[in-house]
């Protein structure tokens, strides 16, 4: 196949995401990571691709790849959906310091919509790696819709969460950290520091 | 009863039916369907019994409780056959009168219908402007059918269709008719349904679902649970000649869990059909088996999206699935599910038993058949509607739907709900097409038509919709939900005066990457609606932002604009 105007070879079950960065294609990404399954909800990695003559816009991480694919990983039509999207999501996170680096690549202005500063951006990789890797689910979504948010279980996160705490640094915007302390507060204040008294 | 084990048999029974009905009996259908129930048509139907009890048992007519009639702005509805006089606006208290005239072969005039300008009467069905200008082949068994009992529908021939797929036909010869006949899909996307049931049917993989989409959940659109309420046999017939073709054993009808009325109906249909022996092992003693589970959404718009609907009959919350693979490929548990909508499905008895070519002879090029609209808004006849696909769409606002209330001029019409589009009214006369009107802006969708008077106004319109999307959106991937967010935010901003420089673009911006970007169809169509306004009412918009900008100082509030 053919990123970027590279002849690229991937092993059939691979998908465009882990074709490109296997030959060293960056692609920008904000939910994925390597240790969890594709979730393909920021689609900040979309790209454009080409088959049988057809020119589509797809999410690199879970489009499988095919041969003779053609792959563009920039052009103005995907750079302005990253723009958009970065614009969207820095009015929830406008310093969240992946997000500023991004928005400078893509030229996105951080002002353009109005601010809702909830912090998270709702990649999903706290929830997903506590669910994936962890397998404790402590920390899930609720609410739906323009509503959604993430929140810690307190009955699972007072008994998981004191020790682990690994969905902290995969977090883009500080909020996993910000939602637990604020569960701990409210829902089992002084138990952590009772744990690692006892530990 | 015993099982019907043959394709004779059925016929015997159905002769049998028939002959201890009198066709010259007069018959009193009160409707119970969602209007005319909310117009508590039940106490209607109750003294009617009352009355016709009071006759002994040679009463010389009968009472059937049915389902939508389609005239929902004049309920409750009352047709008393076998020459279809209908009464409208009916009293429990005009009972006595109606039976007493009905056994004198004599009309109640002042129940009858009476055009409201010229006042000229309308006494028979065919002669009513609401239904003389329809072809009602999916929704005209309602007046003649009780949705509790199958004899109804057998009395009709009902189930003939599935007969002669069993038994005359193999599921190829099947699968070519629907495919000969051009049936496209009735729940929003047109697509050809004869080629997802070959995708379906090719998959690899011995377990093959086929799935009835009966989640109407689009606000404006009330025809799937008008016809499935009101016949589910039908639907239950076409899903079932579906599993043959495909080679499926095993449906599942995914239906509202807010309709109670629809899931006893459907449920009383499923327990009959298996007790004839037309649903479960051997179907007919044709060697075909084929078991149907009922299953309910969660209280959630998306959960009628195809792949979300299906993660939902796993068990699963209902998001839609990020995958790259069709769901006739690979579906419930990533087998070939078929999902088709509830008109969909209820249109293959009737290509099977009169055949492909009657079929296409109905409709347009690309558009066959007849559609069912759900007709509403600033429009003198509210209803079900169904017309033959190319009807232009003046025929239905204006012959059928008797025009705009109060003597106002038409703004416009829009199509499909909040993912559908308006056009203005100088396009009236477009066809009901579902390439024509996808062109112009206003995919047909599931077929929700909404009439707006010249009063309308047209960003409260689109913020009404975006309103209701942000709401049922699943919320997981970015452009679906914060995009809609912000778009909402930026038309309740434009609607309260705040417009500002720069709004235009924004929407734009927002709109584009939302219909390209959204992981699922419910995101990608989404931006539809905003897509025709600013397509046709564009200045309407401007004016308004204009009014805001102007308000606050101009252009000093846009400075961060664009």
């Amino acid at each position: 196949m053919q990123i970027d105007g590279r002849e690229v070879k991937a092993r059939d079950d691979m998908t465009v995401l882990q074709a490109a960065r296997t030959a060293g294609i960056h692609i920008p990404t904000l939910c994925h990571h390597e240790k969890l399954e594709p979730f393909g909800a920021c689609r900040m990695c979309m790209v454009e691709v080409e088959a049988r003559g057809r020119k589509n816009y797809v999410v690199s991480c879970l489009y499988p790849v095919a041969q003779d694919l053609v792959v563009r990983t920039r052009s103005e039509r995907v750079d302005k959906i990253r723009r958009v999207i970065l614009e969207e999501l820095l009015a929830h996170a406008p310093n969240s310091p992946e997000l500023v680096a991004l928005a400078r690549e893509y030229r996105a202005d951080r002002d353009r919509f109005e601010k809702d500063a909830s912090f998270c951006i709702l990649c999903g990789l706290c929830v997903r790696y506590c669910a994936e890797v962890k397998q404790k689910n402590a920390v899930d979504f609720i609410e739906r819709g323009a509503r959604r948010e993430i929140s810690f279980i307190p009955e699972i996160a007072a008994k998981e969460c004191w020790d682990c705490q690994e969905c902290f640094a995969l977090c883009p915007t500080s909020y996993a950290q910000a939602a637990y302390f604020l569960t701990e507060a409210l829902a089992f204040p002084g138990r952590r520091k009772a744990g690692v008294a006892n530990a | 009863m015993t099982r019907l084990e043959s394709a004779a048999e059925l016929e015997h029974f159905r002769a049998g039916i028939v002959a201890a009905r009198d066709p010259a009996k007069p018959c009193i259908a009160v409707c119970a369907g969602a209007a005319c129930h909310g117009l508590d048509s039940a106490r209607v139907a109750q003294a009617f019994r009352t009355e016709v009890g009071k006759l002994g048992r040679d009463a010389g007519l009968e009472v059937r409780v049915t389902g939508c009639h389609g005239y929902c702005e004049k309920g409750p509805n009352v047709v008393v056959g076998p020459d279809d006089v209908c009464y409208f606006e009916v009293k429990p208290e005009d009972a006595p009168e109606i039976v007493a005239s009905t056994l004198k072969k004599a009309v109640v005039e002042r129940l009858v219908y009476a055009h409201p300008d010229t006042g000229e009467r309308a006494v028979h069905m065919g002669e009513v402007p609401f239904y003389k200008h329809q072809t009602r082949l999916l929704i005209g068994d309602n007046v003649r059918i009780d949705p509790m009992r199958i004899d109804d529908y057998l009395a009709l021939g009902g189930y003939a269709a599935l007969a002669k797929a069993l038994f005359q036909m193999t599921p190829d010869q099947v699968l070519d008719e629907v495919k000969k006949a051009n049936l496209r899909g009735r729940g929003g996307g047109g697509f050809p349904a004869g080629q997802k049931w070959e995708t379906a049917k090719n998959a690899p993989g011995k377990d093959k679902y086929v799935i009835v989409n009966a989640h109407e959940g689009e606000p404006g659109a009330f025809m799937d649970r008008a016809l499935f309420t009101g016949n589910p046999h039908k639907v239950l017939e076409g899903l079932i000649i579906g599993a043959y073709a495909i080679g499926s054993h095993r449906g599942f009808i995914y239906t509202r869990h807010d309709s109670p009325q629809l899931i006893r109906h459907i449920e009383q249909a499923l327990a009959q059909a298996e007790e004839y022996g037309l649903l479960g092992e051997n179907i007919l003693g044709s060697g075909f088996d084929f078991r149907v589970e009922v299953h309910f959404d969660v209280g959630i718009f998306v959960s009628g999206e195809s792949s979300a609907l299906m993660r939902s009959i796993e068990g699963l919350p209902p998001e839609p699935r990020p995958k790259y693979i069709r769901t006739s490929v690979a579906g419930i548990w990533n087998r070939p599910s078929n999902l088709n909508n509830v008109e969909t499905w209820a249109n293959v008895p009737q290509i099977i038993s009169r055949g492909a070519e009657w079929y296409a002879g109905i409709g347009t090029a690309g558009s066959k058949g007849t559609k069912l609209v759900s007709l509403s808004g600033n429009v003198v006849n509210s209803g079900v509607v169904e017309v033959p696909m190319g009807t232009p769409l003046r025929k239905i606002v204006y012959d059928i739907g008797g025009g705009i209330p109060g003597g106002k001029a038409a703004k416009a019409v829009h199509f499909g709900g909040p993912m559908g589009g308006s056009i203005p009214a100088n396009l009236i006369d477009a066809p009901l097409d579902f390439d024509e009107l996808a062109k112009l802006g206003a995919p047909i969708g599931a077929g929700g038509l909404l009439v707006m008077d010249e009063d309308t106004d047209m960003v409260d319109v689109a913020r009404y919709f975006l309103e209701f999307l942000t709401n049922e959106s699943c919320g997981k991937c970015v452009p679906c939900r914060e995009g809609m967010r912000q778009t909402l935010k930026v038309l309740t901003n434009i609607t309260k005066g705040k417009g500002r420089d720069g709004d235009i673009a924004r929407l734009e911006d927002l709109n584009d990457v939302t219909g390209a970007a959204c992981l699922c169809a419910l995101g990608r169509t989404a931006s539809d609606p905003l897509k025709s306004m600013l397509r046709y009412f564009k200045d309407e918009y401007e004016t308004q932002i204009a009014r805001g900008s102007e308000g606050k100082g101009g252009k000093a509030a846009g400075s961060a604009a664009t």
